[in-house]
């Protein structure tokens, strides 16, 4: 991000109506030893909680000396029900949980929890920030979602839940009774902040010029490689693709190469120290 | 950005020799900015500029971070019971919101607490050196700035440090400004200013007069409400006493509902008049003066519970003082009445005794430089002033978008020097400016400032300086 694009400071409506506040699930694994490295805080995508990521990067993360959060956005996991949250209340709950981080944090959002990240950058000058399989929404996602998950999309256009099934989040080579019980464990976001997906809702420029990485496989049936290639272009990049893998980078069998990937990339990253 | 400025801390190796013109030598600290103070206004100037790519040295006489909101220090003016006037959501700093969990107007410990966290969370302390007093800032040529320090207090000797450019944050809630009465130095009753007054204790069991309808002022005469004898409080004129909720919320939240919809002035002054008729109604009944200007043409004071107290009686609303006799105060109608504590909340004035009144435009040295956007100076391009703001908001949103407007100019200096020569000449142009609607006694209150009237200039400053 150019550090001169157009700052907003006229935010009339954030200061009239702040957001109400929700009882959050934080989840988090720390090394035994503090080594100075910026925490991690991981956003799920809609559907997701914060246990998406304890399955596996969480612990990996802290193994590798980093601090690893994850948050449950309203609504979702062990978070206070919201039926009525909006994309801007989800930004709200990331950004509310990296500012009480001991340090200045690098901000992890995978599918519809990249674009809440993308919005919370615009709040709080994060470290750096990761773009997970993003989904930044159009009629190109509902249009992938329709054609692979008609049943499971359908009634999410007349706001009901969305159901993924195990064929859009993983691979085949995750055992399929690891991929039903990831399956049984979704929720659902709320019907504003899916209908909010379709607007293809713009983040305002980053606050503080963070780096940006955008990571994702070819083979994710939810996020076309066009769309990763478009989200990578908007922040000056590429993506780092990981093929043979579905949605669900964090949960699918080969979940080890991505997160290795994303630590790799911070410990080089100069502005990210 | 990677310079050898960035540790914050001057290496003596890689300083160049040099020396000012009276032969003290200077370390030479490069594109290093100066940030002096690290109260709310220092923090966020240095988390800015560092977020800019400057690297920056801060000097604080403390020996922490929080300036006028740490109560440990010995300028502070908090008392124990100081809460917030303004909101969360107008008082925290745009991209570092308080804890959800915290109330909608928090106690000073808990400011504390959030700029401590700030400084902490950005990695700030490394870049102040604590302890430090400047006594000295000095223009030298190609508009950079001798800074001279030395511990606080005055012991040690004196340092020189050459910058690319300085922030003056040093505050403007320090020092006391005091009233002059006939007959004072004879009144055998204790006096103090607002500054000095800590705990309720101090004044439980006594006869107190309180001066000053300021929100301090106002404060303290609910306390001494609570905890004095007895309690008159002498205001000059009548205020509008602004409740803290209005219609279930936050006051302040209502009113930019309002400001956000562009509703006109007056239109919003009936609607406030209108909302006090349906509360606390005409105040002239319980002898309080009635207000010689509409709302919001003063310093707005957000208090619930002082009409609250005089309604019950523990308050005695006065006129201004006349004169002090040794053992009674005469009022200006005439009366008298016999205090044993006389608390004058009559506010502070801004000093900056650190540098020459004439760099400022302030020749006359009242403290009253002539500033645009009350931070820019006319002729110093890399000099600006944080937080010289009385804003009818939070403060601390204000100064942070004060200084990423004075980083993006240092920026544009390096970068597009013809965008910051045009900046210049606008502060040349526009310095004075207010930032307000009519206020009354406004020599008073020469830096009183509307929070949208001033955000939205401060973004115009931006776009003009950044524009396509």
């Amino acid at each position: 991000m150019s550090a001169n694009s157009e700052l907003r400071i006229m935010r009339g409506r954030e200061w009239s109506r702040p957001v109400r506040p929700a009882r959050r699930e934080v989840l988090s694994a720390v090394p035994e030893l503090e080594e100075g490295r910026p925490p991690l805080l991981f956003v799920p995508g809609f559907g997701h909680g914060a246990w998406a990521f304890a399955e596996h990067w969480l612990g990996h993360a802290a193994s590798r000396g980093f601090s690893a959060y994850a948050v449950s956005l309203r609504g979702h996991g062990g978070s206070e029900p919201a039926p009525e949250a909006t994309l801007r209340a989800y930004a709200h709950d990331v950004v509310q949980v990296a500012a009480s981080l001991p340090r200045q944090a690098v901000l992890v959002g995978h599918g519809a929890g990249a674009l809440v990240v993308a919005h919370a950058l615009a709040r709080y000058p994060a470290r750096g920030a990761v773009l997970v399989a993003p989904v930044f929404g159009g009629w190109g996602v509902l249009g992938a979602a329709l054609r692979r998950n008609p049943a499971g999309t359908l009634p999410a256009v007349f706001g009901g839940p969305l159901r993924l099934n195990r064929g859009q989040l993983f691979s085949r080579e995750l055992p399929d009774e690891e991929a039903r019980r990831y399956v049984g464990r979704l929720g659902r976001a709320g019907r504003r902040a899916q209908w909010a997906l379709l607007g293809e809702p713009v983040a305002e420029p980053a606050v503080g010029a963070p780096p940006v990485l955008v990571l994702g496989s070819p083979d994710d049936r939810v996020v076309p490689a066009s769309t990763l290639t478009r989200v990578a272009r908007r922040y000056g990049s590429a993506p780092l693709l990981f093929p043979g893998m579905g949605h669900d980078l964090m949960l699918d069998a080969r979940w080890a190469e991505p997160i290795d990937a994303i630590l790799d990339w911070l410990e080089k990253e100069p502005a990210a120290h | 950005m990677s310079t050898s400025t960035d540790h914050g801390r001057p290496d003596p190796e890689a300083t160049s020799p040099a020396s000012n013109s009276d032969g003290r030598p200077v370390s030479d600290r490069g594109d290093t900015v100066c940030v002096i103070g690290a109260g709310a206004s220092g923090l966020t100037a240095i988390k800015n500029l560092r977020e800019h790519g400057f690297g920056v040295d801060c000097y604080e006489r403390e020996t922490g971070v929080g300036g006028a909101w740490n109560w440990r220090h010995d300028r502070s003016p908090v008392y124990a019971s100081t809460h917030l006037i303004s909101s969360k959501p107008f008082t925290q700093f745009p991209d570092f919101p308080m804890p959800d969990s915290w109330p909608d107007y928090p106690h000073h410990g808990q400011l504390l607490s959030y700029f401590e966290r700030y400084a902490d969370h950005f990695d700030l302390r490394s870049h102040i050196w604590f302890g430090t007093e400047v006594i000295r800032v000095e223009p030298v040529e190609g508009d950079r700035w001798d800074v001279t320090t030395r511990s606080t207090g005055g012991y040690g000797p004196e340092r020189t440090a050459r910058y690319a450019a300085v922030v003056i944050a040093n505050g403007h809630n320090w020092s006391p400004k005091l009233p002059r009465y006939e007959g004072l130095e004879q009144f055998r009753g204790e006096i103090m200013h607002a500054s000095s007054y800590k705990d309720p204790a101090q004044l439980r069991g006594k006869r107190v007069l309180v001066v000053g309808a300021g929100n301090t002022g106002c404060d303290i005469a609910v306390e001494a409400a609570q905890q004095a004898s007895r309690c008159w409080h002498s205001t000059r004129r009548g205020y509008w006493y602004a409740p803290k909720y209005v219609l279930g919320r936050p006051a302040d939240q209502v009113n930019d509902s309002l400001l956000a919809l562009r509703v006109p002035l007056r239109v919003r002054q009936w609607l406030y008049h209108w909302t006090l008729r349906l509360t606390v109604g005409d105040l002239t009944r319980f002898g309080l003066p009635k207000p010689d200007h509409r709302v919001y043409e003063t310093h707005p004071i957000a208090n619930s519970q002082l009409v609250y107290y005089v309604g019950h009686g523990g308050i005695g609303p006065v006129p201004d003082v006349a004169r002090f006799h040794p053992y009674a105060v005469e009022l200006a109608d005439g009366r008298e009445i016999d205090p044993e504590v006389v608390v004058f909340a009559t506010g502070y004035l801004p000093r900056f005794e650190f540098l020459d009144a004439s760099v400022f435009g302030d020749s006359a040295g009242a403290g009253r430089p002539t500033l645009w956007l009350n931070a820019f100076t006319p002729g110093h391009p890399t000099l600006a002033v944080a937080g010289l703001l009385q804003p009818d908001s939070g403060l601390f949103t204000l100064s942070h978008w004060q200084t990423v407007l004075f980083a993006r100019l240092l920026q544009a200096r390096r970068d597009r020097p013809e965008r910051a020569t045009a900046f210049a000449q606008r502060v040349r142009d526009r310095a004075g400016e207010r930032y307000s609607g009519p206020v009354k006694d406004s020599s008073r209150h020469w830096f009183e400032v509307g929070h949208a009237d001033y955000l939205r200039a401060i973004q115009s400053a931006l776009s003009e300086l950044e524009g396509k």
